[in-house]
């Protein structure tokens, strides 16, 4: 595979898929200002899920302080972006 | 350390249905368990969508369950559930309801999707029920607590090892640690009691993962107190328990050894949410769990179909000739091919049946088996053995007839993916591993995949190969015989009976859970309900084995009477199960008359019978016909026989009960 940096709004693409599927709803759109409360049925339990679903697509682990610290999506992607450089 | 490419074809095997660019990273990356023995999907988001497409949701339920059969990750395991919580079936032709209820210590909530979507993968619609974590010893003893109004038929104890380690400080001695975990597995046992008595549930009891850390390093296996050494000494003694008490096992500590801790515990997951099982083990979690739902209801599988050529040795026997096979020693290849015959007899020796289907001539395919020297595998291993150029498809459809098994209980191995995918698309019943390309992966994929998972061991499946060798020895006899009569009677049959013991207790449970074909009600019961039944006056309980010239059959059927509640002298024969083996020996007709004769002797005047259809015993629909009962009211499901009047029936089998007092319970 060739090298491939993604780009932010790559990584915004892939959350917004992943969020679709773990609620079956494709009507969803992510921006990065999106926080959690913006998503109907985006509660605690799937804000987990999510954070799993993102680890394992992106092979990378979040720290604890970062998952209890996240304010909105766009913190979620910098990271995620940080951690795959 | 994991090379970046390895790292992302991990991600791709994961996550076939997500197309996006992924990159592989320096940091830490989630170690996940696969279930490499399904099928990738080609197209998951697509077909989700499509599944939710059809008209009816029965339809849409059956797009499901194809879909759960395919390789699932943690998020298509979420999206296949969350799309069968909109369809809000409760039953559906062709799918058994499970009422499950969960007990546990740590959430479980994550886990609960993949055992509803790994249900679906075995047809099992599973209603499951779990509590607030923490609260399952309130919730057993509060008679109105929602767990009790759920009544489940099955009750799962999902719990940590945290509260035993808690009770064991680091200095206790040998003998403050034994005292301590006796006291809890004795706490334990009081509770599966409770679910017991609560709704005559069986019980499953999940093992504990060892997710200590080391404190001495190596030496922690010499203190007795040491964390590590703790929670294995709890695992042995909770098995022993398990044993003892008739509960089933969820081996999830040997499962976590396989995988790998990490694949299994995640410590920042236990920090933020209390989730003792890391999400991404939850799919493999789920599928342990209905493997060991349908093993104790009879429906896991019965025989290992294998193909030959470069499956069980390397090469193509017709192209390459006896000599020109790699198998065995002095190759890695023959000698990975070997291990996947060496796995098959040992299956053979736990009862599990063996076939071969093959595309090849039956002659040059049979010489392999009885003249090359490194064949582990016997021709005599086989039970049925099919090579030809036909089609694979109608060859499983012959060897399910010929060996009198439904064709759902075949599992059928082949290294052609071709030939896979068209068994899967005819025959979605038949189990087929997507073996790996690499040989030496071969005894992995088809053990993990867990088809064969048992709940017992009994002495009736250490002898099951040899019952029917001497089967094919009995159809050779019948193919010699100038009548069915001439046949039978040159058997030799006697029948041994008596009421249920102790001593058959295993066997006799197994049996009536196993039992899909002859069995008038299907009914299940648990080892305990046995139990309570051994130790009941009331009830009419009897035993069969057949035995014959060329062997014994062994215990091959069970009766349970009761007194009906409105008319004591009316016996109801709640459950009747015969092994298929005896099949057309007369052996129902004898096991009526032994009946009668036991009823009358105390007293009863009557037999009230149910048969209930179901997609597997249409084999007994005229049987209380053909036993001379009556339908209740013209129904086909509810008959009638009058003891008084009743005429034994003539059979070729000798009685031959001397081992086995014969006759009543309170005979006993």
């Amino acid at each position: 595979m060739p090298e491939h940096r993604m780009t932010h709004d790559e990584i915004l693409s892939a959350f917004t898929h992943i969020v679709r599927d773990l609620l079956l709803d494709d009507s969803i759109v992510l921006t990065m200002e999106t926080r959690r409360e913006d998503v109907p049925y985006w509660d605690s339990f799937n804000y987990i899920n999510f954070i799993v679903a993102v680890e394992i697509k992106f092979g990378v682990k979040f720290k604890v302080a970062d998952i209890e610290s996240f304010v909105n999506v766009g913190a979620i992607v910098a990271e995620t972006a940080k951690m795959l450089t | 350390m994991r090379n970046e490419a390895q790292v992302t074809n991990m991600l791709v095997s994961l996550n076939p249905s997500l197309n996006d660019p992924v990159v592989a990273t320096r940091s830490a990356t989630p170690r996940c368990p696969t279930m490499s023995w399904l099928p990738i999907a080609p197209d998951f988001r697509g077909d989700l969508r499509a599944a939710l497409d059809a008209p009816r949701p029965t339809d849409c339920l059956e797009n499901l369950a194809s879909l759960a059969s395919f390789r699932l990750g943690f998020l298509e395991t979420i999206q296949i559930d969350r799309a069968l919580s909109r369809l809000g079936l409760k039953e559906a032709p062709g799918f058994l309801p499970i009422r499950l209820a969960i007990l546990a210590s740590s959430t479980i909530d994550h886990l609960l999707p993949a055992i509803r979507v790994a249900g679906l993968r075995r047809r099992l619609l599973i209603d499951v029920h779990s509590g607030a974590y923490g609260q399952y010893r309130q919730d057993l003893l509060d008679p109105t607590s929602s767990l009790h109004q759920f009544a489940p038929q099955t009750t799962l104890f999902s719990i940590t090892a945290r509260e035993a380690l808690a009770a064991v400080p680091l200095t206790a001695t040998a003998a403050e640690v034994d005292g301590t975990i006796a006291r809890l597995i004795g706490e334990l046992r009081s509770l599966w009691r409770k679910a017991r008595e609560n709704a005559n549930a069986a019980i499953i009891q999940q093992t504990f993962i060892n997710v200590t850390e080391s404190l001495f390093g190596s030496y922690d296996r010499l203190v007795a107190g040491a964390p590590a050494r703790v929670v294995a000494r709890l695992n042995d003694e909770l098995c022993e328990a398990a044993a003892q008490d008739g509960v089933l096992l969820l081996d999830i500590a040997r499962a976590s050894e396989r995988d790998g801790l990490d694949a299994w515990f995640d410590a920042g997951r236990w920090f933020q949410g209390k989730l003792e099982i890391a999400p991404q083990a939850a799919p493999l979690y789920g599928d342990m769990v209905v493997r060991t739902l349908a093993a104790h209801r009879g429906l896991s599988k019965k025989c290992l179909v294998l193909d030959l050529d470069n499956t069980l040795w390397g090469g193509v026997v017709g192209d390459d000739g006896l000599e020109g096979i790699i198998l065995g020693e002095g190759s890695a290849v023959g000698e990975a091919h070997l291990a996947l015959q060496c796995h098959a007899k040992q299956l053979k020796e736990r009862g599990v049946i063996l076939a071969v289907c093959s595309k090849n001539e039956a002659g040059i395919a049979e010489a392999v088996f009885r003249e090359h020297p490194e064949m582990v595998l016997r021709r005599s291993d086989i039970a049925a053995f099919v090579a030809n150029w036909d089609d694979k498809v109608e060859n499983l459809k012959i060897i399910a007839t010929r060996l009198n098994i439904g064709i759902d209980s075949l599992v059928f191995v082949d290294d052609n993916p071709v030939e896979r995918a068209r068994v899967r698309q005819s025959l979605p019943m038949v189990a087929v591993p997507e073996l790996p390309d690499d040989a030496a992966q071969y005894v992995r994929c088809l053990a993990e995949a867990g088809y064969f998972e048992a709940v017992a061991f009994t002495s009736e499946d250490r002898q099951r190969a040899e019952q029917y060798a001497a089967n094919a020895e009995r159809e050779a006899l019948l193919a010699s015989a100038q009548s069915m009569d001439d046949f039978l009677r040159g058997l030799e049959m006697s029948v041994v009976f008596g009421p249920f013991t102790a001593v058959d207790h295993a066997r006799i449970v197994q049996l009536i859970n196993k039992t899909n074909q002859f069995n008038t009600t299907t009914r299940r019961y648990t080892s305990e309900g046995i139990a309570d039944l051994i130790n009941l006056p009331s009830a009419l309980t009897l035993q069969f084995r057949l035995l014959d010239r060329i062997g014994d059959n062994g215990l091959v059927s069970t009766m349970i009477l009761r007194p009906t509640s409105e008319d004591e002298g009316v016996l109801e024969l709640e459950n009747w199960v015969m092994s298929c083996r005896v099949f057309g020996r007369q052996l129902e007709f004898e096991a009526m008359n032994i009946a009668v004769e036991a009823a009358r002797r105390r007293g009863a005047k009557a037999f009230i019978a149910d048969y209930i259809a179901t997609p597997k015993n249409h084999v007994i629909s005229t049987l209380y016909q053909s036993l001379g009962f009556a339908a209740v009211n013209g129904s086909a499901t509810r008959w009638f026989l009058d003891l008084e009047g009743y005429m034994a029936l003539n059979t070729q089998i000798a009685r031959a009960g001397a081992t086995i007092h014969a006759g009543a319970q309170d005979d006993a």
